[in-house]
Order: structure tokens, then sequence, then C-alpha cells
């Protein structure tokens, strides 16, 4: 028994009639060999964090570099003072995503999901829906179970790591776990979680990684609002009825395939993209003299 | 298969897995390896370590590893004054090594009774780390499982003890290697198990004929 295949989970679904995050339940217990409750146990720690790292959040705090910190708060004041395009709820989905991802850079305390960099994801659209009173934390811990076999199977067939497959891998698997969190949160069944895992991953397929002087900074605290509120959109598409016209399993693995034909210059070397601009290019020389001040 | 706690973690401090998480594990290793509290530390940093290890805080989590942290320590940030007032002098120097993974550290410690451990290590992603050469000797081991590192005498025999010991305990073997440095010489056991290894246990096979020493890591819950 293993997450191989988003159909594999959808065939246990069927086949032992159980909803999907009861399915990686038990095939969490099973590999690590216990109990319910001790695996149960776990995600409630781990949702602790998250709630933490989202709480404990400062907008003064600034990164070791000095590019990032105080967006999130910049964000909650907009929201509080003018009238944010975005709704009550996206407006705090994009506020919390910039809050986890600036407390990731400030050396803060966050739950990697699945990687560091894409931290921001999965808080950003569940903290907002337990602060609100829309969702129990049972409700949360099961999302989250949903979230994590995704996770899972993304990381079998494709890869989750910018190293390896480029941001699509960070933040795509980060947002295609969010999209079935929030799909199976709200009642969709096990077809339309996969739908909304295949159109998250499908709108961010390509995206390099291309972190400025290597730093998991800019762009990639914002690139976790973008995740985030795609990860609201395709919910909702696949909670309307909306279909992925490629099966998601075909999609996770062409996802796997543009990651390693990416040049190795979008795979979080930074020597592409954003890094390679001239602003890149200083902010990198910057801290190269920073250091070799300090090290004589 | 993964662990999907692994997807869904590790609850961690920031910015990075590899570059934090994993350098974090790193220095603990290497700290729990030494066996008692290091008091001198010479820390070599590779590749993509030596180029962004600064902006990602890859050189304070080594040290806070070094005192004993895990990579959830808020106090990772401020292991550099940590280390002054625990006693633990340290320098960094960049290392020139051969096919060396990208995200390589090598730590040569030294504890107050003057015993010293050389470790290279690299973080393979994800927080994840896997350990390549331990006091000159070719090794592979990660941490995810319980470990010992048992250091003899090339003499025959010896491998059968340790395992024996370890069987009679209802302790199984997952993984295992031996390596020596020249016949007859210091040779090194590194043994992953499912179980804990008892304290009981350890002192029984610490005390053995030929074994030299013996050092045990506990995998992360």
């Amino acid at each position: 028994m293993a997450l191989d295949s988003m159909q594999e989970i959808l065939e246990r679904m069927e086949a032992e009639d159980k909803p999907f995050w009861q399915v990686v339940q038990d095939t969490d217990r099973e590999e690590r060999q216990v109990t319910a409750e001790a695996s149960e146990e776990k995600m409630r720690a781990t949702w602790q964090a998250m709630l933490e790292s989202v709480t404990a959040y400062r907008g003064e705090r600034m990164s070791l570099s000095g590019l990032v910190g105080g967006d999130g708060e910049r964000m909650r004041r907009y929201a509080r003072e003018k009238q944010p395009l975005s709704g009550a709820y996206l407006q705090e989905v994009i506020a919390t995503a910039l809050c986890v991802g600036e407390s990731n850079a400030c050396m803060r305390k966050i739950v990697a999901a699945p990687t560091a960099g894409a931290c921001g994801v999965l808080p950003a659209v569940l903290v907002p829906l337990y602060q609100s009173g829309q969702a129990g934390e049972e409700e949360i811990l099961r999302a989250l179970y949903v979230a994590a076999g995704i996770g899972a199977v993304v990381g079998y067939r494709a890869c989750i790591a910018g190293a390896a497959g480029g941001c699509q891998a960070e933040i795509g698997t980060a947002s295609a776990m969010a999209a079935g969190a929030l799909t199976a949160l709200r009642g969709g069944s096990g077809e339309q979680v996969g739908h909304a895992v295949a159109m998250a991953l499908k709108n961010l397929m390509g995206l390099i990684c291309d972190p400025v002087a290597g730093l998991v900074e800019v762009p990639c605290v914002k690139r976790n609002v973008v995740g985030a509120v795609n990860a609201v959109s395709c919910a909702d598409m696949a909670l309307a009825g909306i279909t992925s016209r490629v099966p998601v399993d075909q999609v996770i693995d062409c996802m796997g395939d543009v990651g390693r034909r990416l040049p190795v210059e979008f795979r979080e070397t930074a020597l592409g993209g954003l890094a390679a601009t001239p602003f890149g290019q200083s902010v990198k020389e910057q801290l190269q003299s920073r250091r070799d001040s300090q090290e004589t | 298969m993964l662990d999907i706690f692994d997807i869904l973690g590790p609850v961690m401090v920031g910015p990075s897995s590899s570059h934090t998480a994993g350098a974090v594990r790193i220095g603990r290793m290497a700290r729990v390896l030494l066996g008692d509290a290091p008091v001198e530390a010479r820390i070599g940093l590779f590749g993509s370590f030596a180029e962004t290890g600064q902006g990602h805080g890859t050189d304070r989590a080594l040290v806070a590893g070094l005192l004993g942290m895990k990579p959830d320590d808020l106090e990772i940030p401020h292991s550099f004054s940590l280390a002054e007032e625990r006693g633990l002098r340290f320098s960094f120097y960049t290392a020139n090594l051969r096919e060396a993974h990208p995200n390589t550290a090598v730590l040569e410690v030294r504890d107050a009774a003057g015993r010293t451990l050389t470790l290279q290590a690299a973080s393979t992603g994800g927080g994840r780390i896997r350990v390549d050469r331990l006091n000159g000797v070719d090794v592979s081991f990660t941490g995810m499982f319980n470990t010992l590192v048992v250091q003899h005498q090339d003499i025959a025999g010896k491998v059968a003890d340790v395992t024996r010991a370890l069987s009679s305990a209802k302790i199984n073997i997952a993984n295992m290697s031996v390596c020596r440095d020249r016949r007859g010489g210091d040779a090194l056991m590194v043994i992953e198990t499912d179980q804990k290894v008892p304290p009981v246990v350890r002192v029984l096979i610490g005390e053995l004929r030929g074994i030299r020493s013996l050092t045990y890591y506990e995998k992360e819950e």
C-alpha cells in the first residue's frame, strides 16, 4: 500500500468506502507502524506549528539580507483601511501567505509544505478559514491529510524540490496540495479533488526557480501568494463542476517531465531568470563583499 | 513511498530545508557522534553551502546543531553568541572537495577531554542529510534510523559479537556497513536499527573486547 497515483487513491476510496483523508491516514499508519491516535497526534502538532507560524508573525522583522519583511503587515493595513479588490477571505489569504513566507526568510519557525520555500501556501488557505470559524480543527486535520497525500503522490511521480524541478515543483505542488485540501474540506468528491489538483498544477506549469542571490526571499515570498490564490480559484472551479481535460496523474507526470527538461539555470542555481537581472547580480555582489569583509 | 510528514514537515526554523534544517542536523550529528559537547570546531563549507550559506543562515545552523539544537529551535539564529557563552570556539573556511554533493560541510570537532571527530556530510534536500565520511572512512547513513557507530580493532569476530548483542536484545538491523583504514588497524561499524538501542545494550557492546569506542544517534521523533 503506497501513495503512487491519484487514481489509486480514488480506487481505494471506492473499494474501501472511505474518504480521501482516511486512505492517506491508513497509509501513514501502515508505513510508520503507528496507531490512528498517534498519526492524528502528529498531524495536530503539525497544524499547531502551522498556526503558530501565522500568529507569531511580526511586521518589523527583516531577513538577513534585508530584502524581505513587512509586506504581510502592509497588506493587512491596506485591508483594514481601504477596500481591497479581493473579498474578506482572499485578502486574508494574500496577507497570510506573505506573513509566513516572510517569517521563513527571517529564520522563524515554519512547517515545510512541501518545502520551506513554499511554506506559506497551505497556511494561507487554511488558517483564515479556521480563524473565522468557517472550519473546525477536525476538518482542518482531515484537509491536511488530503494535502499530504497529494504531496506524496507528486513527490513519488514527479518532484517537490526547486533544485530538481523548478518553482513549479515547490509552489506548484504546494498549490495543488492546497487546492485539493480546500476541495475536500468543502465536501468535494475524490474526482473533484483530482480536478482541483490537476488545474492547480497546470496553471503553474513551467514556473522556474530563480532566487535572487540564491536566497529564499525574492521572488519566493510573493510566489507563495500566487500559489495560494491559484489554489482557491482551482478549488472553487472544481467545486463548481469544472473539470481538467487532462487526467490528474498525467498532469503530475508532465510536471515532472517539464522539470527535468528545465535548463539548470532555472533550477535554484541562481544563474538565470530574476537572479540574473542587473538587480539580482548587484544583490549578490553586495552580499559577497559583506562576506569578504567579515572573513578578513 | 515518502513519509507524509516529510511532505508536511519538518517543523523547522527557516529559510531553507536544505540550507538551514539540514545544516542543523549535520551539526547535531557531529556532536552526538563525538559523544560530548564540543569545545572547538573547524567547519568547512563546500559548493552551495559556501556560496549562499550565509544568507540562509547555514553557518549559524551548523553551530546551533553543534550546541545540540534541533531544526525547530528558535535559538538557531542566535547560535553564535550562545556558542561563546557555552565555551564553543568555532571557525569557518571554504572547503575544496572533489566529487562531493553541492551542499556539503566538513566538521572537525574536539571535546574538553581531547577526543576528536571529523565528519563530512551532505544536506540532500527537504532537511534530510547523509553522512559521507567519518574520521577518514567512507560511510553512508542518514540519521533516519537509530544509528550505532562502533570503532573497533580489525580482528575476527567483532561484527559477530556486536550483532549477537543486538539480536539477543531483539533489536533488528535495518542497514549495516563495516570499513577499515588498513588491515589489523582501526575499523568502523555503522549499524542502523529499527528499534532504539537502550543504554544497557550500548554499555554491553562498549565493554566487549576490541571495541574502542561506541557512539549512538537516536533518530528524531
